[in-house]
C-alpha cells in the first residue's frame, strides 16, 4: 500500500497513462511487448525473408526461416512469366495501382463531401441520414455477396474496370470517421467565410478539406488497403484476366485447383507476397501520427 | 411582405439544396452497394430462386429448412461461428483493449514502434496472404511449423494441418486474432491517451489503489465511445474474417466442414448450388447474429 502511494507521489508525469519519459514501473510493460512482438513481426519477417530465398533454399530440408544468400531471382522470375493465359504480369500489377490510385481519390472525394454536408450542413434529413449510416457501421458487406452480384450483373458492371470501384466507395466507416472529425473543427470559421461571401464549395475546398487532412490520411489508408488487398473483387466479377488484380493473381499461384505448377509457384508467390505488404507497410508508417489524432475522434455516442 | 417571404423561402432552397447535393452522391452509391443488397437479400430470402427462373415466393419455408433440416447448419456451421465468432470477437477485443492499455504506458516513441508492430498484420489479413500460411503449415515435413515441432520432438510425423479438421479450426483463429488489431485497436489507443489525467488523480485521492480499479472506476467509463466503436468493428471484422478457412484449406466446403462458417455456407448454397434463396436466408441470420451481438455491445458501453 505504501509502495503504491509513493508511486503515485512522485513523477506522476513519467508512468501512468501517456508517460513524458522512462520509469522503472514500465519495465514490466516492455517484458510483455518485447517477446509479444517478436511473435507478431514473425511472418511478416518470415515474407521478407522469403522472397529473396533462391530455390534451394525454398525446398531446403530442414527448411530455414532465415534467408542465407539472398537473390532477386524470384522476382525477375515473377516478371519475366506470363500468367496461364499468357496475361504478362506486370499487367495485374498496372491493374492494381490504377485501381487502387482511383479508389482511394474517389472515396476521400465522396466520403468527404458528404461529411461536410453531415456535420456543417443544416438540412432536414441530416439526423436521418447520420444515423442511417452509423446502423450501417455494422454492415457486413460478406453477408449480401449474392445480392450485390445480381445488381452489379443489372447495372452492366460485370467484367468492367468500375466493378472494382464503385462498390467499394460508399464506406459507411469512413463516413463516420470523417463527420466526427469535422465536428470538432470550429463553426464561427465557417460563418466568418460565409459572412465573406465564399460559397459552400469554396468553404469546403479552400477551408474544410486543408483542415482534416489527418482524417483524410486515415480514410486513404483503409481505402488503400481494402483496394490493394481485394481479391474477391477479380475472382466473382471478373472474366477477363487483362481487367484483374496482382493480389488476385498472387492467391491463384500457390493454388493447385488453377492447375499452376505448386513447385515453380512457390518463389513467385514468396515474391509476390512481399509486393503487395510492403505498400501497406509504408503507407501506414508515413501516415500512421495523422491516424492516431482521427482515432481521437472515433467515439460512438448512442 | 410575400417578397420578402419569397426571399427566404429561396433562400432556404438554395441552402438545402446545396447540402442534397454534397450527399447525393454518397448517399446513391450507399443506395446501391448496401441498402438495396440488404433489402433484396432479405426479399429472396422468402422466395425460391436458382438464378435462371424468377424468384418464386415461398413463404418462411427456408428458414424452417434452415433451422430443422439443414444438418449441416446445426451440426457444424452454426457450433464453428458460435466457437470463432466468441473467440475472436470478445477475445480479440479484450486483447485489442488490454494491448493499447499496456502501450499507452510507455512514453511516445516505444508506443508507435510497437504500435506499428501490432497493427502491421492486420495489414496482411486477407486472402490473398493465406499464400504466407499455406506455407508456414505446410503439411509435409518441409513445412516450417512442422520441421520445426520435428527438432523438438513435440510431434513424430508431419501434420496436415491446414487439411485436419481437429487443427483447421485452431489455426483459423490464431490466424484472424493475429490480425484483429486493427482499426478498434488504434481508436481505442487513442481514447486511452485522451482521457484527463487529472481523473486519474482524483481518482487516486478517492481511495483507487490499484490499476485494476483504475482501468473498471476511471478508465473505461472516460472512454465508452471508443470502446463501443471498437466493439463494433470488432464484431464486423470477426464475421468478415470468415472465409479464410477456406483460404488456408483451399475448398469449399473446408475438410469434414471442420472451418466451415456461416459465410462459407451462404458461398456454398449461392454460388457452388445456386439455391441463392436459400442462400439469402442464411445471409439474413448472418445480418442478424451481427445486429444482436452490436446492440449487446450497446448495451454494456451506453453513456448514461
Amino acid at each position: 500500500m505504501k509502495k503504491r502511494r509513493r508511486w503515485f507521489k512522485y513523477s506522476l508525469r513519467d508512468s501512468g497513462i501517456n508517460p513524458r519519459g522512462f520509469h522503472p514501473s514500465q519495465l514490466k510493460f516492455y517484458l510483455l511487448l518485447i517477446p509479444l512482438a517478436a511473435f507478431m513481426l514473425l511472418p511478416m519477417v518470415f515474407i521478407f525473408s522469403h522472397a529473396f530465398k533462391p530455390p534451394e533454399e525454398l525446398f531446403a530440408y530442414p527448411p530455414r526461416f532465415f534467408v542465407i544468400r539472398p537473390t532477386l531471382k524470384n522476382f525477375t522470375d515473377l516478371f519475366a512469366r506470363l500468367s496461364s493465359s499468357s496475361v504478362p504480369v506486370s499487367r495485374y500489377l498496372f491493374n492494381s495501382i490504377l485501381i487502387t490510385l482511383v479508389t482511394v481519390l474517389a472515396s476521400i472525394g465522396v466520403s468527404s463531401t458528404a461529411a461536410f454536408a453531415l456535420s456543417k450542413k443544416r438540412f432536414r434529413l441530416k439526423q436521418t441520414l447520420f444515423t442511417i449510416n452509423t446502423l450501417a457501421l455494422m454492415f457486413v458487406p460478406i453477408a449480401v455477396t449474392i445480392p450485390r452480384f445480381l445488381i452489379i450483373q443489372r447495372l452492366g458492371l460485370l467484367n468492367t474496370f468500375w466493378v472494382h470501384i464503385l462498390p467499394s466507395l460508399a464506406m459507411p466507416v469512413g463516413l463516420f470517421l470523417l463527420k466526427q472529425f469535422m465536428d470538432a473543427l470550429p463553426d464561427e470559421m465557417i460563418e466568418a467565410a460565409q459572412i465573406d461571401g465564399a460559397s459552400d464549395w469554396g468553404i469546403y475546398w479552400y477551408i474544410i478539406l486543408p483542415l482534416i487532412r489527418p482524417a483524410i490520411a486515415t480514410i486513404a489508408i483503409l481505402t488503400f488497403q481494402a483496394a490493394w488487398n481485394n481479391v474477391d473483387t477479380s475472382a466473382m466479377y471478373i472474366n477477363d484476366e487483362t481487367l484483374k488484380t496482382f493480389a488476385f493473381y498472387l492467391s491463384t499461384l500457390t493454388s493447385s485447383a488453377s492447375g499452376a505448377n505448386v513447385v515453380a509457384g512457390q518463389g513467385m508467390a514468396a515474391a509476390a507476397s512481399l509486393i503487395v505488404f510492403l505498400p501497406n507497410l509504408i503507407i501506414f508508417i508515413l501516415l500512421q501520427s495523422q491516424v492516431m489524432s482521427t482515432m481521437s475522434h472515433s467515439g460512438l455516442k448512442q | 411582405m410575400n417578397a420578402d417571404l419569397r426571399a427566404r423561402v429561396q433562400r432556404w432552397w438554395q441552402k438545402e439544396a446545396s447540402a442534397y447535393g454534397f450527399v447525393a452522391m454518397y448517399a446513391l452509391l450507399f443506395l446501391i452497394f448496401i441498402a438495396v443488397p440488404v433489402l433484396v437479400a432479405f426479399f429472396l430470402s422468402f422466395t425460391f430462386f436458382d438464378s435462371i427462373q424468377l424468384p418464386r415466393f415461398n413463404g418462411l419455408s427456408n428458414y424452417i429448412v434452415l433451422l430443422t433440416q439443414d444438418d449441416i447448419f446445426m451440426k457444424y456451421v452454426l457450433p464453428n461461428t458460435i466457437k470463432f465468432a466468441v473467440l475472436v470477437g470478445p477475445g480479440g477485443y479484450a486483447l485489442a483493449f488490454l494491448l493499447a492499455w499496456v502501450l499507452a504506458q510507455l512514453p511516445k516513441v516505444p508506443r508507435t514502434i510497437f504500435a506499428l508492430i501490432l497493427y502491421s498484420p492486420s495489414m496482411t489479413a486477407g486472402v490473398a496472404m493465406s499464400v504466407v500460411w499455406q506455407t508456414l503449415f505446410s503439411g509435409d515435413q518441409n513445412g516450417y511449423l512442422n520441421s520445426f515441432l520435428l527438432s523438438l520432438n513435440v510431434i513424430q510425423a508431419p501434420i496436415q494441418w491446414l487439411q485436419s479438421p481437429q487443427y483447421l479450426m485452431t489455426i483459423m483463429i490464431v490466424v484472424t486474432l493475429w490480425g484483429s488489431m486493427g482499426v478498434g485497436f488504434l481508436a481505442m489507443l487513442a481514447g486511452l491517451l485522451d482521457i484527463n489525467s487529472e481523473l486519474y488523480e482524483a481518482g487516486a485521492l478517492d481511495g483507487i489503489s490499484s490499476r485494476w480499479q483504475e482501468i473498471f472506476y476511471i478508465t473505461i467509463p472516460s472512454m465508452k465511445p471508443q470502446m463501443l466503436f471498437g466493439a463494433v468493428m470488432a464484431i464486423v471484422g470477426t464475421f468478415q474474417a470468415g472465409t479464410i478457412g477456406v483460404a488456408l484449406s483451399g475448398s469449399n466446403p473446408t475438410p469434414q466442414y471442420a472451418g466451415q462458417l456461416i459465410v462459407n455456407h451462404i458461398e456454398d448454397y449461392g454460388f457452388l448450388r445456386y439455391e441463392m434463396g436459400y442462400a439469402a436466408a442464411v445471409s439474413v441470420v448472418l445480418l442478424l447474429m451481427v445486429l444482436v451481438f452490436t446492440r449487446l455491445a450497446n448495451r454494456l458501453f451506453r453513456e448514461d
